[in-house]
């Protein structure tokens, strides 16, 4: 299973951290930010062109392996145990940002900062319970437009406060 | 009116990063401001709150358990944006001890059974993050349900929500397995490649109860397409042959034909894995796969290097032929500037040595060393060393060279792995008798190096060189030299704890040149000056060493030095009166052979388990408690009279002798009284503080759970070690190798592979889930065994057949203890075809212990 999905820039800062691990997901919020700060300084002395994998046990238990992949001021991190395949899991790295691609047309940090749920939204449809779900990009789309369909769908009534909801009609 | 003001999330970001300092201040603002709104009474003001909540706490860390019960009130709402919000905070905030984790199980509920798919996935996903065992056991029903949905965006979720629900709950098999493995026969991809993908956690856990469905998946494996789902079949497979070996011969083929025909780099490696770790008996398989992983090496991108150097390692124990056609790679390897490549190929290299090769490997890896960096060197250190004392060093042949290498292992400047090298080179010395000189020679030259004193880790090192040159003195050349090494000042920057081992090993050679000038006084008839100034400057020399050291502030330091300069003193004025020494009653002489008595027996290895060899005598009493310490404390107060009393002279257990000797002195003071008063003042002590004592096992039946550890200390003192064992000795007779000697079982493997994987098993948990596993497929079984086959006649129409009526037993042949074993085949089927029958009434499977 995948036991994390991380995104974090080249200063450490994380931009999104998922903890699928059912031991992790128990550990105070602070133990999870050390985690997080752990696979940074394993992360910031790897030379270039290098593997892109590492075994963390020390960080995520025993059996741990995880996958990075450096795009621009973005590391993506995907920890994972013995039962998944390596370089699928680099494969996934890569899907998950062809959606985000598609999802706010060439991406950015930026993107990623502001967008915080839809980031979530994304991921939940790739990753699920810590098993990978979808791995085709454009069904991850359909089902995350959808999701914002009717979320704001949702928002539209909530624009009337409710003390004028009744003078308006409804919509 | 209240969120018209609101700050919103993209607000709040955009607050954040346009503050320039003072970060935490701003988020404690921000936090002040959500708790006032949160607990506003309308929603979407709660909601947004809520959801600036969760971005605070996941991505700086904030503490969010206290707004619980408002997420829950935001999970309410009718609203899907609400829901998501409130859906979000809860999945990431609740643990299995939050309070309000009752509350939310109809709330689950109710969006588990809504028509909108997209709040059925909300809840699903809450409930494979937070799930606990009571919501499993809960919304089992409703897993169900949604298993057979007609939507696949439903289906696909609701398959990636068992694995949690299994866990948590493992009764819900009986409710959810039937329609998984119905699932199994879909045609939608994603579908089943989640199933399969339970399969394969549901495999890693527990191989023999997923046996069963092996047919299925084989079926799956020839036709499927999708590499996904290929490469976790793949693993399943890994995980099954392990158990069932002719599960291999089977699945071999399939797997070499995807291997010859894909293009994704990801199915190769896969089906190398799993050829090499699970088929390493079929040869032709075998050869493929050595065949892709040459291919692997060969490539320049670094991953798969990397990927291809892995698995090399995975088939290097039973195939060494494969790394050793690749030599020249896994060497090349060795210099790339990935530490992953490189520690991948020192493991390789590593495991390629033998006798004959072992020093030129060992050679090329110094040298290494020499040029990398500390960590990758620590790394060539500790693998040569690991492998080199592997079985009690079963690969040295020439130990003169080996103890050389270690020493030149000290001299490496980054060498960190100080106390394994120590370890070894007492340990040899223990050993192997004909390697002793050479140990003392390279003892010397570190010993003589005054730059080592300087680095602490080599520290460790010196103290093994001074012991070892103590030891074994009478291998030394010159041991006036070896002494101005021990006592050179320079060796201030030593802990006290090696300054205490440098003192000693100055007193044996000391003791060791004494002895030998006092024996050639005697044999010869009168001494030649020359000899006398040489040991009168030994003398000196130590004399002046030590002497700083016998006002140190350590202990055992002080302790020694004086020793020593006791000694020292004492002999000086038998060494003066050099002339007429032919007087044996000479008191040097006589201490000197007395001490050099006592440093002549060697103290060899006991084994670990040599305790254990001693068998209690009858009458002795290891379990007995200490309550009844003041009866028996009572009999040996008595005074000499009583012989225990006198056989305990002999005893080392200190505190047994430490409170005889309290006794007798007690006792020989004056009056009996103050023992007397000794035992009467613990009396006294316990009538007045009884409620603090610990009861005693006697009067308190039921506390048998206690450690019963502490014996009765004279009893057991009488015991102790009077008879040394001696240690085994095996004598090797290969090529003039020295003997080395060895001992039993214990405690030989020191180093520990940071390779050796463990494997947590939550013991009870998966034991239940098998056997509920297991359970659901006999019920599943049963029902296509009475179809295909009748009664208990020995069909053995095709293999599959044979094998799918076999495996049901050899899924009930589970052991009900704590380790996993292989399955057991059985001959009787009738035996076989009474369990199932058993099993399938009942709904616990009550699996019998085969091995009683």
């Amino acid at each position: 299973m995948i036991k994390a999905v991380m995104m974090m820039n080249t200063q450490g800062k994380p931009r999104l951290a998922k903890f699928y691990d059912f031991l992790v997901r128990c550990l105070p919020v602070e133990k999870q930010q050390e985690l997080i700060r752990g696979v940074f300084s394993v992360l910031s002395s790897r030379p270039e062109n290098v593997s892109n994998f590492l075994e963390i046990d020390s960080l995520f238990g025993p059996d741990s392996r995880l996958v990075y992949k450096h795009y621009a001021t973005l590391y993506f991190v995907l920890v994972f145990d013995g039962s998944e395949n390596e370089l699928a899991m680099l494969d996934l790295i890569q899907v998950l940002v062809e959606t985000l691609d598609k999802c706010f047309s060439n991406v950015c940090e930026l993107d990623i900062v502001f967008n915080y749920s839809k980031m979530h939204t994304v991921l939940d449809e790739i990753v699920f319970g810590g098993q990978v779900l979808e791995t085709r990009s454009d069904e991850v789309m359909k089902a995350v437009e959808e999701i914002s369909k009717s979320e704001a769908a949702s928002n539209s009534i909530s624009l009337v406060p409710k003390s004028v909801s009744g003078w308006r009609g409804g919509r | 009116m209240d969120n018209l003001f609101q700050r919103s999330l993209e607000d709040l970001i955009k607050g954040f990063r346009l503050q320039l300092l003072g970060e935490s201040s701003f988020i404690s603002r921000a936090l002040e401001e959500i708790r006032r709104e949160v607990k506003a009474t309308d929603l979407s003001t709660k909601s947004t709150a809520l959801h600036k909540l969760s971005y605070l706490a996941a991505i700086h860390g904030v503490d969010m358990s206290w707004a619980a019960f408002h997420a829950l009130e935001v999970v309410s709402s009718s609203r899907f944006h609400h829901k998501r919000i409130g859906y979000q905070a809860i999945t990431q905030s609740f643990h299995d001890q939050t309070s309000v984790l009752l509350l939310i199980t109809n709330q689950l509920r109710k969006d588990l059974n809504s028509v909108n798919e997209y709040e059925v996935s909300l809840a699903l996903e809450c409930l494979s993050r937070i799930g606990t065992r009571d919501l499993a056991r809960d919304l089992s029903p409703e897993v169900f349900t949604l298993l057979g949905s007609s939507k696949s965006f439903v289906r696909k979720k609701a398959t990636g929500v068992v694995l949690r629900v299994f866990d948590k709950y493992p009764d819900a098999v009986k409710v959810c397995f039937k329609r998984l493995v119905e699932n199994l026969e879909t045609s939608d991809p994603q579908i089943l490649s989640a199933v399969v993908g339970v399969f394969c956690e549901l495999a890693s856990k527990d191989p023999t109860s997923c046996l069963p469905l092996a047919p299925e998946f084989f079926k799956i494996l020839v036709d499927s397409r999708n590499n996904w789902v290929l490469i976790k079949l793949l693993k399943i497979f890994s995980k099954l042959a392990s158990v069932e070996p002719r599960l291999g011969r089977k699945v071999a083929e399939p797997i070499c034909e995807h291997m010859k025909r894909t293009v994704a780099k990801s199915l190769v490696f896969e089906c190398v894995r799993t050829v090499v770790s699970s088929l390493s008996d079929h040869e032709a398989a075998v050869e493929l796969a050595v065949a892709k992983i040459r291919e692997f090496l060969v490539e320049d991108d670094p991953n798969l290097k990397y990927l291809g150097l892995h698995a090399l390692s995975i088939a290097a124990p039973k195939h060494l032929w494969a790394v050793l056609e690749n030599k020249e790679a896994v060497v090349k390897a060795l210099s790339d500037e990935d530490p992953n490549v490189k520690l991948e190929a020192l493991h390789l290299l590593m495991a390629m040595v033998t006798e004959d090769n072992v020093s030129e490997i060992s050679r090329i890896l110094m040298n290494y060393a020499l040029k990398s960096d500390p960590l990758f060197c620590n790394e060539i250190i500790i693998s040569v060393l690991s492998v080199c004392s592997r079985n009690a060093y079963e690969i040295i042949v020439d130990f003169d060279w080996y103890v050389s290498l270690l020493g030149e292992m000290a001299r490496i400047p980054h060498c960190q792995r100080g106390e394994e090298i120590e370890h070894q080179l007492i340990d040899i010395g223990m050993r192997v008798r004909d390697a002793r000189p050479q140990l003392v020679r390279v003892s010397w030259a570190l010993l003589i190096d005054p730059a080592l004193l300087g680095n602490m880790f080599l520290h460790p090192i010196l103290s093994a060189a001074s012991w070892v040159s103590g030891e074994y003195v009478e291998f030394s050349k010159n041991p006036y030299e070896l002494v101005e090494a021990l006592v050179q000042p320079r060796t201030d920057l030593l802990p006290p704890y090696i300054r205490a081992i440098y003192i000693h090993s100055v007193f044996k050679v000391l003791v060791f040149c004494l002895g030998s000038y006092f024996s050639a006084q005697e044999s010869s008839s009168g001494s030649s000056s020359t000899v006398y100034e040489s040991i009168l400057n030994l003398v000196n020399v130590i004399e002046i060493g030590v002497w700083p050291l016998s006002g140190a502030y350590d202990v055992e330091v002080q302790e020694r030095a004086k020793n020593v300069l006791g000694f020292i003193g004492m002999a000086k004025q038998d060494i003066a009166k050099n002339v007429n020494l032919q007087d044996n009653d000479a008191e040097a002489c006589r201490v000197t052979a007395f001490m050099e008595d006592m440093f002549s027996e060697e103290l060899g290895p006991i084994s670990a388990n040599a305790q254990e060899k001693v068998c209690v005598p009858d009458g002795l009493e290891l379990e007995e408690n200490l309550g009844d310490l003041e009866e028996i404390c009572g009999k040996f107060l008595k005074p000499v009279e009583s012989d225990s009393v006198s056989c305990t002279d002999k005893i080392s257990f200190s505190v047994s002798k430490l409170r005889i000797r309290d006794q007798q002195e007690a006792s020989s003071s004056s009056t009996s009284l103050p023992a007397k008063a000794s035992s009467s003042l613990l009396a006294e002590h316990r009538k007045r503080h009884g409620m603090y004592y610990l009861t005693s096992e006697k009067n308190d039946p039921d506390s048998n759970g206690t450690p019963k550890d502490y014996p009765p200390a004279n009893d057991l003192a009488s015991e102790i070690l009077l008879d040394p064992l001696d240690p085994k000795r095996k004598a090797k007779h290969r090529k003039s190798r020295p003997v080395v000697v060895k001992l039993d079982e214990g405690g030989e493997s020191r180093i520990t592979t940071s390779q050796a994987k463990t494997k947590q098993e939550s013991v009870t948990d998966d034991e239940s889930l098998s056997r509920a596993i297991q359970s659901a497929l006999l019920v599943n079984k049963k029902g296509k065994e009475r179809e295909k086959c009748e009664g208990n006649s020995n069909l053995v129409v095709q293999e599959e057949e044979t094998s799918r009526i076999e495996k049901p037993q050899n899924s009930e042949k589970k052991k009900k203890k704590k380790k996993k074993k292989n399955g057991e085949r059985t001959s009787g089927k009738h035996r076989s075809r009474r369990r199932s029958e058993v099993a399938s009434s009942s709904e616990q499977v009550e699996i019998p212990d085969l091995l009683l």
